[in-house]
């Protein structure tokens, strides 16, 4: 099973797409390194922008090569792509609805031992509170992969979370799995509760219903790399047919995956929705791992508000 | 155009611009009058430009960096035939999309979003770094104000635009010496503005913006100029043209009352009639 941190197969993804799409231009923060677009700089220096420490900058230069045809890919972490540069990236290039990819790395607490200041928990709801902004929060190498085309194919603006951490590849192992920007994937079918999770929360979902199987619970799982647009369908099917919900990711549980599932079931199906993410609290410094245990943010404790949801369907 | 001309057509452009702001009783009339004749040289005597073909990949391109100032430029841009005149008459209303800042996707010739300060810069950026890349010869112009220049971006987007010899983009700062509260040398001074662009790597150009020569001649020297960015401090007035609004802050983003109006209309109309006849 190939491991490979999402950030890594985006580097190696834009290095191949490059010939194909001739638009493709990529910019980076000074951390070409961290977000792995060195790659690409090495292969296509013409077509690479290092704009230095400056990502309000960046944004900007990014909006201006989008409306004379561009296809730019502006890069960072999704502390300051998202964060420092948000401004930019709502007025200069999601109002005029410009066709930049904004790209976000080491995202969430899986960031490690840089810390909170690091450690963005709230990229996904800075970018969904844009009005017109396609989120996605890809899980694992392969789909990275399709992610990244698809942005290419797709003409507008756009926030990608990258992670720092290797991850396993889950999506390539299940039959019949598809990547569309907008549509969740269903990886694992079930009966009883979905866990739709985002980002590498979607490989623990995997495991936590396997750890529900052998307590006789069927849980769905599916992977919602799309954040906004909210695949709906998905999420109202899923309502109907297992009755409940646990949403869980990487990310605080306000303004993300989260809220939009329980935000959007509140109105249309009422089921119970638990959600598992970061409790409105900063992050701090340890090894991925740890970090993650520390906040809860393991297959065990989703099982667990698995559980939870059930008894509240019984009422 | 002649200089006649073209003084004709910026009192033209202020009148417009003084009716949009009564109308709307709301909007940018101090910078929009002292951006006026910077505006009339850019759209009808500098830029490569075609009205009917807004989008022509191949235009020279303008960022209302000071994007408050859409009364000065979305008269200029109805005179030079982008659309009608009568247009101007749904500024700021919600019957129409003539929105108080510059909006590229529903105003034809705006050709980039603006109005929150500092980022105009930078987007002018990408549009010249995307011409050459293109192996296309368009400019790109960006209006910045005074003010304005405090933004960080400004000197983000500075380094950058030195960085990529970007030759093909020219920013202008409208140097009306005035800010919302007050004067920019109290506010936070940012002289000596044509050493800290020297000091980035700009070719720096002084010019009187009121006076179409200076004007010509400023443009024209930054066409010459290779390897690097440009920019024209330009002299201007706040308020242009109207004299009980000219260097007065107050006047920044106020609408007049009827008698002021009045007053401020007649100055104006009695500008163009003027023209008219030499
Ligand atoms: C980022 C941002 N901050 C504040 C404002 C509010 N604002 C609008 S105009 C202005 C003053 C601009 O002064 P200057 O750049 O000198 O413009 P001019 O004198 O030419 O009108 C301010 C603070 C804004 N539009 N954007
Ligand atoms: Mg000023």
């Amino acid at each position: 099973m190939e491991k490979i941190a999402t950030r890594g197969a985006y580097g190696e993804e834009l290095v191949k797409l490059a010939e194909e799409y001739p638009e493709l231009v990529v910019l980076d923060a000074d951390l070409a390194g961290a977000t792995m677009t060195k790659g690409f700089a090495k292969a296509y220096p013409g077509r690479f922008f290092d704009m230095g420490i400056a990502e309000a900058d960046m944004m900007g230069f990014a909006a201006g090569l989008a409306a004379c045809g561009k296809k730019p890919f502006a890069n960072s972490f999704a502390m300051f792509t998202a964060g420092r540069a948000w401004e930019q990236v709502r007025n200069s290039i999601a109002y005029p609805h410009l066709n930049v990819k904004c790209v976000g790395s080491h995202g969430g607490l899986s960031v490690g031992e840089d810390g909170a200041t690091h450690q963005c928990v709230e990229d996904l709801a800075l970018m969904s509170a844009i009005p017109g902004m396609l989120v996605l929060n890809p899980c694992d190498g392969p789909e990275m992969r399709k992610a990244v085309r698809a942005l290419l194919e797709y003409d507008g603006p756009a926030y990608m979370r990258l992670g720092r951490m290797a991850v396993e590849s889950v999506t390539d192992e299940v039959a019949g799995y598809e990547f569309a920007l907008g549509k969740a994937a269903m990886l694992r079918d079930g009966t009883d509760v979905t866990l739709a999770a985002t980002g590498l929360m979607v490989q623990r979902a995997m495991a936590a219903a396997e750890i529900l199987a052998a307590k006789g619970v069927s849980a769905r799982v599916l992977d919602v790399h799309t954040i906004k647009p909210l695949d709906t369908e998905a999420i109202l099917a899923a309502a109907k047919d297992t009755g409940c919900i646990v949403t869980s990711e990487e990310h605080s549980v306000m303004g993300g995956l989260g809220s939009a599932v329980a935000a959007f079931l509140s109105e249309t199906c009422p089921v119970p929705v638990v959600r598992h993410g970061v409790n409105d609290e900063f992050g701090r410094s340890g090894k991925a791992l740890e970090v993650l245990e520390a906040y809860g943010l393991t297959a065990e404790v989703m099982a667990e508000k698995a559980l939870k949801a059930m008894e509240l369907k019984k009422g | 155009m002649t200089l006649k001309e073209l003084e004709l057509t910026a009192a033209k452009g202020r009148l417009l611009g003084l009716e949009m702001v009564y109308r709307a009783a709301s909007g940018h009339i101090g910078g929009s009058l002292s951006a006026m004749d910077i505006l009339t040289e850019l759209y009808f005597e500098v830029m490569k430009v075609d009205p009917a073909q807004p989008g022509d990949p191949g235009r020279d391109r303008f960022v209302m960096s000071k994007g408050h100032c859409t009364p000065g430029l979305y008269p200029v841009l109805a005179l030079r035939g982008y659309f009608p005149v009568e247009e101007l008459e749904l500024f700021r209303s919600i019957k129409g999309h003539m929105s108080g800042h510059p909006d590229m996707v529903h105003v034809k010739g705006v050709d980039m979003s603006t109005g929150s300060l500092g980022q105009g810069l930078a987007c002018a950026g990408g549009m010249a770094l995307a011409g050459k890349l293109d192996g296309r010869d368009y400019r790109v112009y960006a209006l910045m104000g005074d003010g304005e220049i405090e933004e960080g971006e400004i000197w983000e987007a500075a380094m950058a635009a030195a960085k990529y010899k970007l030759d093909n983009l020219c920013g202008i700062v409208d140097v009306n010496g005035l800010q919302i509260d007050g004067a920019t040398a109290d506010v936070m001074p940012s002289e000596p503005l044509d050493a800290k662009f020297a000091a980035f790597g700009w070719h720096v150009i002084k010019a009187d913006g009121h006076n179409f020569e200076s004007l010509r001649a400023a443009f024209a020297e930054a066409e010459t100029v290779k390897g690097r960015p440009s920019v024209i401090i330009a002299r201007t007035v706040k308020g242009k043209g109207v004299s009980f609004m000219e260097n007065e802050a107050g006047w920044h983003g106020k609408a007049p009352n009827a008698e002021q109006y009045e007053a401020a209309h007649a100055e104006l109309a009695a500008a163009v009639e003027k023209l008219e006849v030499e």
